[in-house]
């Protein structure tokens, strides 16, 4: 499909899944930097659930998003009272406190069980995992998210989720709840990034606590932060056009942490609606237009 | 004894932290941001003494001027790319957070590409890792001589916030910018003195820890980065004397948790304990409380 192999497209996909888990705090004026963390967590679930106990995938993915889901309302308990820079230090916090969980889980286990255990491997994690994850699940799981995006956008919640990111105390004295409402969001994001979890890590094959790191976080955010946080099409356009793009060009491939660093860096000074905002693209068409109606 | 020798260890760690520690303060008291990049000029410091200890063959006391000035350098250029533009457009915080992180990505990328991912190591220091004679403990010259420098730079660098005229002004410009202005203070002159001495500070923090473990990485940044995080957050987010304090504290549980429970643990512990300081005390040990008008 236009040159690119499946493979490369079931990434594509799964990195939309991620900005899109990222886009929807974003919209609401949460920085959060614990997807990953969440994505670790959903896809560490789903493989034990697979691998373990043999389970089918659908269920690996419900107990992956569960988990996260959980993890995101307890963890949103606490930090969500937090604001910008607090938030984004403490959820950065929470990234590598999953890393390290996640690395001596087996430790602790084999501690308290008393006999040798091994569930998440450690350092090296799992290995082997079934290759299951197809691209039309991911196609009709994002299908099935845009569908609930776009009919909350256009719902209360959605212009509730604007008033928050404008201005939360007004929103607050409007007579929204604010804790019920972030937590939500929090949540939604978190189950959403931990489906992306265990469907990449059905698709990898191997998963270590080592690739959920800080750089993978920031390399999410830049899908986003490409794309802009306008509109649910900010993101799809944004992760795929951050992944795909390295596949045509090599040299970017090489370079492909610097790219996603320049992106960060000048549409965040220069476009700081991302490229599918009203400027970019008013300004883009109105160019379209003098070109071709001369 | 095994006390004092975890004592001795955690006052030369906590000396490197501080000094690391007191450019992000120093930056976010009296700009407002977090600079994300901080670790990054850190390693390019680290970077520079190496090149004029081992390419250059210069003699050390040179190479501890070329490291904070090359690190200052990149870092006003830093300010220039990243912070300036979003200043001037009165951009939220958390934009200039996303842009530092660009910046930082794109530092780190290109020590690689410059300097390779192999760790460089500094063969003809050897005479620096010599332990001290005839002393109850055991302490390295090297250990000794980043101890005394952190401690005289420290002492220095309150000397110029409280007794200069330029202390006078980037106190001045932290309370409040506007009003600095009205009174005919340089104000984009002064950030760009405050991101050199930021630098500058980083830059010899990364000299400093390179020599003490022999080596160079463009990764080394990254576990003092989130370290550093916790240091200033413990002090109270933009409190110099707090980071100082943080980052002993921060040295001195690493080493405690080191010495009762082995490393596994090692980060969690200071992870978790910036998750809590952020929720209990978010103004840090230090801080006052702050009250949020409308």
């Amino acid at each position: 499909m236009f040159g690119i192999s499946e493979s490369l497209f079931q990434f594509l996909l799964i990195n939309v899944i991620l900005a899109l888990s990222i886009f929807i705090t974003l919209y609401a004026g949460i920085f959060s930097m614990a997807n990953v963390g969440f994505m670790a967590l959903g896809a560490y679930t789903g493989v034990i659930c697979t691998q373990n106990f043999g389970l089918p995938l659908w269920i690996g993915l419900i107990a992956g998003m569960l988990a996260s889901g959980v993890c995101a309302y307890l963890l949103g308990l606490p930090i969500l009272r937090l604001h910008d820079i607090y938030l984004a230090i403490a959820t950065i916090g929470f990234g590598e406190i999953v890393r390290i969980f996640l690395l001596n889980f087996d430790n602790f286990l084999s501690f308290i069980y008393g006999t040798e255990v091994v569930l998440t491997g450690g350092a090296l994690g799992i290995k082997g995992i079934p290759k299951i994850s197809e691209t039309w699940y991911l196609l009709a799981f994002i299908a099935f998210i845009l569908l609930i995006f776009h009919l909350l956008g256009r719902s209360r919640f959605g212009r509730v989720l604007i008033a928050i990111r404008e201005d939360e105390l007004i929103a607050g004295g409007m007579g929204i709840d604010i804790v019920k409402i972030k937590s939500a969001v929090f949540v939604l994001s978190g189950v959403l990034a931990g489906a992306a979890g265990v469907f990449s890590a059905h698709l990898t094959r191997i998963i270590s606590p080592g690739i959920y790191n800080f750089s993978r976080a920031v390399d999410v955010l830049a899908y986003t932060v490409l794309g802009g946080t306008v509109t649910w099409v900010g993101p799809v356009v944004g992760a795929s056009i951050l992944t795909a793009l390295p596949e045509f060009a090599r040299p970017l491939k090489e370079y492909n942490q610097i790219f996603n660093g320049l992106i960060l860096l000048f549409v965040i000074v220069y476009l700081p609606n991302g490229i599918i905002g009203p400027k970019f693209l008013h300004r883009t068409l109105g160019k379209v237009k003098k070109i071709f109606l001369k | 004894m095994i006390f004092l020798q975890q004592t001795i260890n955690a006052l030369w760690l906590g000396a490197v932290y501080s000094l690391f520690a007191l450019g992000y303060a120093l930056v976010f008291s009296v700009l407002g941001v977090l600079n994300l990049a901080h670790s990054a000029v850190f390693m390019w410091g680290a970077y520079f003494g190496w090149l004029a200890l081992t390419y250059f063959n210069l003699p050390l006391p040179v190479a501890g001027i070329i490291a904070p000035l090359g690190a200052g350098i990149i870092a006003v250029i830093l300010d220039l790319l990243a912070f300036a533009p979003l200043r001037k457009r009165n951009a939220p915080r958390i934009s200039q957070l996303i842009s530092s992180m660009g910046a930082g990505l794109i530092l780190v990328k290109i020590a690689q590409i410059v300097f390779s991912a192999q760790p460089q190591f500094f063969p003809n220091i050897s005479n620096l890792n010599q332990t001290l004679p005839n002393l109850p403990f055991k302490i390295t010259l090297i250990q000794t001589l980043i101890f005394v420098i952190a401690i005289v730079l420290i002492i220095v660098l309150r000397l110029i916030i409280r007794r200069t005229l330029f202390g006078k002004a980037i106190r001045a410009i932290s309370m409040d910018s506007q009003t600095a202005t009205l009174f005919g203070v340089p104000v984009e002159r002064y950030y760009q003195f405050v991101f050199f001495l930021s630098g500058a500070l980083a830059g010899i923090a990364g000299l400093l820890y390179a020599l003490a473990f022999n080596n160079v990485l463009p990764f080394m940044g990254d576990s003092v980065a989130l370290k550093g995080l916790t240091v200033i957050v413990l002090g109270g987010l933009g409190n110099i004397e707090g980071a100082i304090i943080g980052g002993f504290f921060v040295a001195a549980l690493e080493t405690a948790s080191i010495a009762l429970g082995g490393s596994t643990y090692r980060d969690a512990i200071i992870f978790i304990l910036l998750i809590l300081v952020l929720l209990i005390r978010p103004q840090g040990l230090l801080g006052e409380k702050r009250v949020e008008r409308v």
